[in-house]
C-alpha cells in the first residue's frame, strides 16, 4: 500500500504537468477574451489524432511530430477565433462562447469520426513503454517525458508573458482592456494570438494523452469536463491556479483510485469542486476576481 | 437591456398589460394575430400523428415534440435568468431511471399505468434538483456552467458504478407496452405533447408573471436587481426546480418508449447541449423559440440518424447548422424575425402618415403623427 500510494503521487505529478499546460491554455483564453473554450477538449483530441496520423502513416516520432501539430493547432486556434470568437458580442458573452465552442468542437468530432472511425486508437510507438528504475519505482519513458514536454513548454509559455514585448501587451491586455488600447496595445491582435496560443498548446497536451490512454474522438467530453474543472478550482483566469490545481486533482485522483477504488475515483474529483466551491466560490488559488459579471 | 429577451408573444411591451391597450390598437390587432397562430400550432400538434401516420415519420414527430418540452422547460430557468445549465440531463436521465425501477420495482405491467408515474419520475427530478441548485447557484454565472457539467458526469457514474440501485452498465429494460403498429408511436406522441403543453404553460407562466419579472431582472443585472429587492437565490432556485420538474417528465416517458436505459444514453452530454442549442436557435428566453429550433434540431437528427445511420454526418450538420445560425442571426430566429416585423410595421406606418395629403385640421395630423412616431414597444425605441 505504502509503495503503491507512492506511485499514485508520483504518475499524479507526472500527468498532473500535462493537465496544467493544458488548463494553463484555456484559462489564459479565458482571462484574455473572457469566453470559455468548450472546443478544448476536441482541439486536445484533434491533437492526438494529427501525432497518431503522422506517426502510423508518415513513421514520424510523436515528439518530433510536434514540430508540425503545434503549428497547425495554432493557425486551427487563429481561424476559430478570426470565424466566431471575434463575433460574439459583450452580452452573454461567456454563454454565447460555451455554445458556438462546443457547436465547433460537435464539427470537429464529427469530421474526426469520420476520417478516422469511432473505435479507440493507440498512439505507442515502441520505445515509450520503456522503463526507468529509480528508487525501486519504474517510470514509464512516456510519462518522464511527458512531463519534461510540459515544463519545458509552460517554461517557453513563461518566457512569452514576461520577457516578450507581446508578452507585455498581453499582460497588458489581461489587466485592463480599454487601458492597454489607450497605450496602443491591439487588443484585437494579441487576443487572437492569445487564443491561437492557448489551442496550440493542447497539441502537445494530446500527443502525450494519445500515448497515455486509448482514445476516440468521444474521450473528448471526459477531459473538457476535468480541464474545466482544474481551471475553476485554480480561479478562472489565473495561470498559476490552474496549474497548482491540475497536479493536486491528477494526484488526488490516482490517490484515491488506490486507497478505495478506480471506478470511484473521477467522483471524488468533482466532489471536490462541490465542496471547495461550496466554501469557496471564487476556486481554490482564485482571487476575487477584478473583473465583473 | 431586457428587450431582446421578450417573447415575441409579449413583443408589444406596455400594451399587454391590461387596460392600457387602446393605446395602441395595432398591438391589440398582432395579439390577436399571435393568438390565432398558437392554436393553429396547438391543432397542428394534435392533429400531426393522425395524418401522417407512417411509423417513421410520427417516431420523428414523438422526438421532436419530447425535445421541444425538454427544451422549453430549459429555456424557462436558463433563458429567463441567463444561468446557462449543461447539467439538465441529470434531470432527464433521472426521470428515465425513476420510471424504469418503479416499474421494476412494482412488476408494472406494459400500458397505461405506466404513465401514471411520469408526473413522480419529474417530482424526483425536482428533489435532486434543490440540493444541486443549492450549491452551483451560489456562484457566479461562469462557475455555474462548469459545476453543472461536474453534476452532470456524478450522476453518470452513479449510474455505472452504483449498481446495486441502477444495474449499472447492463441498463433496466421496462415493460413493453402491448400496442401494436402506428398505435405504438401515436399514443408515445400524445404522451410526450402532454408533457409539452405543461412545460409550456409553466413557461408561459413563469413568463408573465412578476416572478418571471425578477427573473429577467436578474437576469440583466442581479446585482442591481438583489438592491430593488429581488430575492435571487430564491428566485433562481425555484426556477431552477420547476424547470427540473419538466424535464424528468420527459425523461420518463422517453424511457418509456425506447424500453431500456443505460446510463451513457441516459445522462448524454449531447442532450445536455442539444436542448441549450434548440432553445439558442429559435430565440433564447423567448416561449416560442424553443418550440422551433427544437423541432428542426430534432427532426433534422432523427432524420439523419435513419437516412444514413451514421451520427457523424449528424454532428457535423448541426454544428454548422448552429454556427451560420449564430453569425447571421445572434439572437435566434424568434427575436431577430419579430424584430425586422416590429420595422416593417414601423416603416409601413411612417410611409402611411408621410402620404397622408395636408388634412384641413391640423391639430388631428398633429395627434395621429404622435401616435405613429412614438416607439410602439419599449424595445423598438431602445434600439
Amino acid at each position: 500500500m505504502g509503495t503503491q500510494l507512492v506511485e499514485a503521487v508520483i504518475d499524479g505529478v507526472l500527468t498532473g504537468g500535462l493537465y496544467a499546460l493544458m488548463a494553463a491554455g484555456l484559462t489564459l483564453i479565458f482571462g484574455m477574451l473572457e469566453i470559455i473554450n468548450i472546443a478544448q477538449g476536441i482541439f486536445v483530441l484533434l491533437g492526438s489524432y494529427l501525432s497518431y496520423a503522422l506517426w502510423a502513416h508518415a513513421g514520424i516520432d510523436p515528439f518530433l511530430g510536434l514540430l508540425v501539430t503545434i503549428p497547425i493547432l495554432f493557425v486551427v486556434g487563429i481561424g476559430v477565433e478570426w470565424a466566431f470568437m471575434r463575433r460574439i458580442g459583450d452580452r452573454d458573452r461567456v454563454s454565447m462562447s460555451i455554445l458556438v465552442t462546443y457547436a465547433v468542437s460537435l464539427v470537429i468530432e464529427g469530421a474526426l469520426d469520420i476520417a478516422f472511425g469511432t473505435t479507440f486508437v493507440q498512439l505507442r510507438p515502441s520505445y515509450f513503454a520503456r522503463t526507468w528504475h529509480v528508487f525501486g519505482f519504474y517510470l514509464e519513458y512516456i510519462y518522464v517525458f511527458g512531463f519534461v514536454l510540459a515544463a519545458l513548454l509552460i517554461a517557453a509559455l513563461y518566457a512569452l508573458m514576461y520577457r516578450t514585448r507581446f508578452g507585455a501587451s498581453l499582460r497588458a491586455a489581461l489587466q485592463d482592456r480599454t487601458a492597454a488600447t489607450l497605450i496602443g496595445v491591439n487588443v484585437k491582435r494579441v487576443s487572437t494570438i492569445t487564443f491561437g496560443i492557448g489551442v496550440a498548446v493542447t497539441a502537445a497536451g494530446g500527443m502525450v494523452f494519445g500515448a497515455t490512454n486509448d482514445f476516440s474522438a468521444n474521450s473528448s467530453t471526459d477531459l473538457i469536463s476535468r480541464l474545466l474543472t482544474i481551471i475553476v478550482l485554480g480561479g478562472l483566469g489565473s495561470i498559476g491556479g490552474a496549474m497548482g490545481a491540475a497536479v493536486f486533482m491528477l494526484v488526488l485522483e490516482d490517490v484515491v483510485a488506490v486507497v478505495w477504488s478506480p471506478v470511484w475515483a473521477p467522483v471524488i474529483y468533482f466532489l471536490v469542486l462541490l465542496i471547495v466551491l461550496s466554501v469557496r466560490p471564487q476556486g481554490l488559488f482564485g482571487k476575487v476576481s477584478t473583473r465583473a459579471q | 437591456m431586457t428587450d431582446g429577451l421578450l417573447d415575441a408573444s409579449t413583443t408589444a411591451g406596455p400594451d399587454t398589460r391590461k387596460g392600457s391597450s387602446p393605446r395602441v390598437p395595432l398591438g391589440a390587432m398582432t395579439r390577436r394575430a399571435k393568438a390565432a397562430a398558437w392554436i393553429l400550432i396547438a391543432i397542428a400538434l394534435v392533429a400531426f400523428p393522425l395524418v401522417f401516420s407512417t411509423p417513421a415519420v410520427t417516431s420523428i414527430a414523438f422526438f421532436s415534440v419530447l425535445f421541444m418540452a425538454a427544451a422549453t422547460a430549459w429555456n424557462s430557468f436558463s433563458g429567463y435568468s441567463g444561468y446557462i445549465s449543461i447539467g439538465h440531463a441529470v434531470f432527464f436521465g433521472s426521470g428515465a431511471y425513476t420510471i424504469a425501477l418503479i416499474a421494476l420495482h412494482l412488476h408494472l405491467a406494459g400500458g397505461y399505468g405506466v404513465f401514471w408515474y411520469v408526473p413522480v419520475a419529474g417530482g424526483v427530478a425536482m428533489v435532486i434538483a434543490v440540493p444541486f441548485g443549492l450549491i452551483a447557484l451560489r456562484t457566479r454565472r461562469h462557475t455555474f456552467v462548469v459545476i453543472t457539467i461536474a453534476a452532470f458526469f456524478i450522476f453518470q457514474l452513479l449510474a455505472y458504478n452504483l449498481s446495486s440501485l441502477t444495474l449499472g452498465s447492463r441498463g433496466v429494460t421496462l415493460p413493453t407496452p402491448p400496442w401494436t403498429g402506428m398505435g405504438f408511436n401515436q399514443r408515445f406522441y400524445y404522451a410526450a405533447l402532454c408533457v409539452l403543453v405543461v412545460a409550456l404553460l409553466l413557461s408561459a407562466g413563469i413568463r408573465r408573471s412578476r416572478f418571471g419579472l425578477q427573473l429577467l431582472a436578474l437576469r440583466d443585472d442581479e446585482d442591481r436587481a438583489a438592491g430593488l429587492g429581488v430575492k435571487t437565490t430564491r428566485v433562481k432556485l425555484i426556477a431552477f426546480v420547476v424547470s427540473a420538474f419538466s424535464v424528468g417528465m420527459a425523461g420518463a416517458v422517453w424511457a418509456y418508449f425506447l424500453g431500456d436505459i443505460h446510463p451513457q444514453f441516459a445522462f448524454t452530454a449531447l442532450f445536455d447541449l442539444s436542448v441549450a442549442i434548440m432553445a439558442f436557435l429559435g430565440g433564447f428566453g423567448t416561449i416560442s423559440g424553443p418550440l422551433l429550433g427544437a423541432a428542426l434540431l430534432e427532426s433534422l437528427q432523427q432524420y439523419f440518424t435513419i437516412q444514413y445511420s451514421s451520427g457523424s454526418l449528424y454532428l457535423i450538420a448541426y454544428g454548422v447548422l448552429f454556427l451560420v445560425v449564430i453569425v447571421l442571426l445572434p439572437r435566434g430566429v424568434i427575436p431577430t424575425v419579430a424584430d425586422s416585423y416590429q420595422r416593417w410595421r414601423e416603416r409601413r406606418a411612417q410611409a402611411m402618415v408621410n402620404a397622408l395629403p395636408p388634412a384641413p385640421s391640423t391639430g388631428a395630423l398633429a395627434a395621429s403623427e404622435a401616435h405613429h412616431a412614438r416607439p410602439p414597444s419599449a424595445r423598438a425605441g431602445g434600439r
